[in-house]
């Protein structure tokens, strides 16, 4: 017993470092999400098609992702996507690729996440609907656009909107490849200082106040806004 | 690409009277350990968490809240580094652990956590179960003359537990998936000796690919496992039962 604390580690300038993490990690955050969700939403229909090797495609790919741990899939993916890239565009092996590498991880692993969610909520709109676009001429592409998934997303966005928060936490998990996101940094602080505790600790706080808040305005806005 | 693939990379001799095949097969029989002890202490843990959001006592239903809201709005990592670097500094026996052997430790550190983590969840999906169920159940259950405590063991819970295997089967995956993270605190777990191939054997694909294949069979094992349950337990009259 008689741990004695010291918060010194947290001072401007380290808190200066750990706001430039946080700022990476909320890029990996909002690239993932807005990826994820095109991607995610051409993936439901994919699977909603009658196209049989669309519908394959679509569901091995969720199935693969889904059975893989987030890490294996980002150890993957930073063995794999600089080899691509510096093939592509004849980048030099010293180029640090590994924020590229993220953001690619995370785009196409929470793409497979949010195709669920989104297919769940395409199949939530009544058939009516699409019966009803067809009677009034729409093509396929025009009903699902002006239909189908405006009423579908409405009903989504809170789901969307918790798998956002999911995603951000998972953002730390990037640790495994040692690029300096905000967990990276405060650990990387308190290894330094020797502060490891503290910084633990300050990590889980800030982590906490930022995902439990934004829980909160999911749920007000659920109250508000959902059908 | 000009990538030499060696598969027999797997046969050559790691350490002594050991192959690379073995530290494969400790790693996966480490991660069934690790998810199926943190399985144990979610269920328990969340049954009870479960339940204490439903009673009628608003001090346990809000231990309940605070307990699921604490859990799931930190990270699994962070959550992991509190539970190997920080308690043991915290706390009164803190230094009683310091000592175990450093597997011992991370093993210990990994469980605790990934059990109190997924309990969180399963306490949702339990109060959920408990809270689809018709309000006649309960109200018949204690004009019988059961006490609370009574109606909850024997017709609550069991009724509930029935109808949320298809949710509790994801988490069952899940847990298997976030015992990977256990990788960063030096567990050898299966992608911690994943990676460890990688270094020795400079053979990333062959290792990656046999680390995930072994993901996969862990996968679908647990799959068959709990589809097998739901078939046992489907309750008759509900959609889903035959």
């Amino acid at each position: 017993m008689g741990y004695s604390f010291d918060f010194s580690s947290i001072n401007p300038a380290n808190l200066k470092v750990l706001g430039d993490g946080m700022l990476l990690s909320l890029e990996i955050t909002a690239t993932a999400v807005v990826v994820g969700i095109i991607w995610g939403t051409l993936l439901a229909m994919m699977r909603l098609s009658s196209i049989k090797p669309l519908q394959w495609f679509a569901a091995g790919y969720v199935n693969v992702f889904r059975s893989i741990p987030l890490v294996m899939v980002l150890l993957w993916f930073f063995l794999i996507v600089p080899q691509f890239l510096q093939k592509i565009f004849n980048l030099s092996p010293a180029d640090d690729l590994r924020v590229a590498s993220a953001l690619v991880a995370f785009s196409l692993f929470e793409a497979a996440y949010y195709s669920e969610i989104i297919r769940a909520g395409i199949q939530s709109v009544p058939k009516g609907q699409i019966a009803a676009a067809q009677a009034l001429g729409m093509s396929y592409g025009q009903s699902m656009r002006l239909v189908i998934l405006p009423q579908a997303f409405r009903n989504m966005v809170p789901l969307l909107l918790t798998q956002g928060i999911v995603l951000f936490q998972d953002t730390s998990l990037v640790y495994v490849s040692a690029l300096a996101e905000f967990f990276g940094e405060a650990y990387g602080i308190g290894e330094r200082d020797g502060r490891i505790v503290e910084m633990m600790l300050f990590a889980g706080a800030v982590y906490f106040v930022i995902c439990f808040g934004a829980s909160l305005l999911v749920r007000y806005y659920q109250k508000k806004v959902v059908l | 690409m000009n990538y030499h693939w060696n598969w027999h990379v797997f046969f050559q001799s790691a350490a002594k009277n050991q192959t690379y095949l073995d530290w494969l097969i400790s790693g996966a029989l480490t991660t069934l350990a690790l998810g199926l002890l943190a399985w144990a202490i979610a269920l328990v843990l969340g049954a009870i968490l479960g339940v204490m959001r439903t009673v009628p006592n608003r001090g346990l239903r809000a231990i309940g809240a605070t307990y699921v809201e604490l859990f799931r709005n930190i990270p699994l990592l962070v959550q992991l580094f509190i539970w190997y670097f920080v308690l043991p500094e915290l706390l009164p026996f803190g230094d009683a652990i310091k000592q175990m052997n450093p597997f011992a430790q991370q093993f210990l550190a990994a469980v605790l956590c990934l059990g109190t983590f997924t309990a969180a969840r399963v306490c949702e999906q339990v109060r959920s179960g408990i809270i689809s169920l018709p309000r006649g159940q309960k109200n018949a259950g204690l004009a019988l003359g059961l006490t609370l405590r009574q109606t909850y063991g024997h017709v609550l819970l069991p009724m509930a537990f029935r109808i949320i295997v298809p949710p509790l089967t994801s988490e069952f995956l899940n847990v298997f998936k976030n015992s990977a993270v256990a990788s960063t605190i030096g567990l050898l777990e299966l992608a911690a000796q994943g990676r460890q191939l990688v270094d020795y054997t400079a053979q990333p694909y062959e290792s990656f690919i046999a680390v995930t294949l072994l993901y996969v069979v862990i996968n679908l094992a647990v799959m068959a496992v709990m589809r097998w349950i739901e078939q046992r337990t489907r309750v008759p009259g509900y959609i889903g039962s035959k």
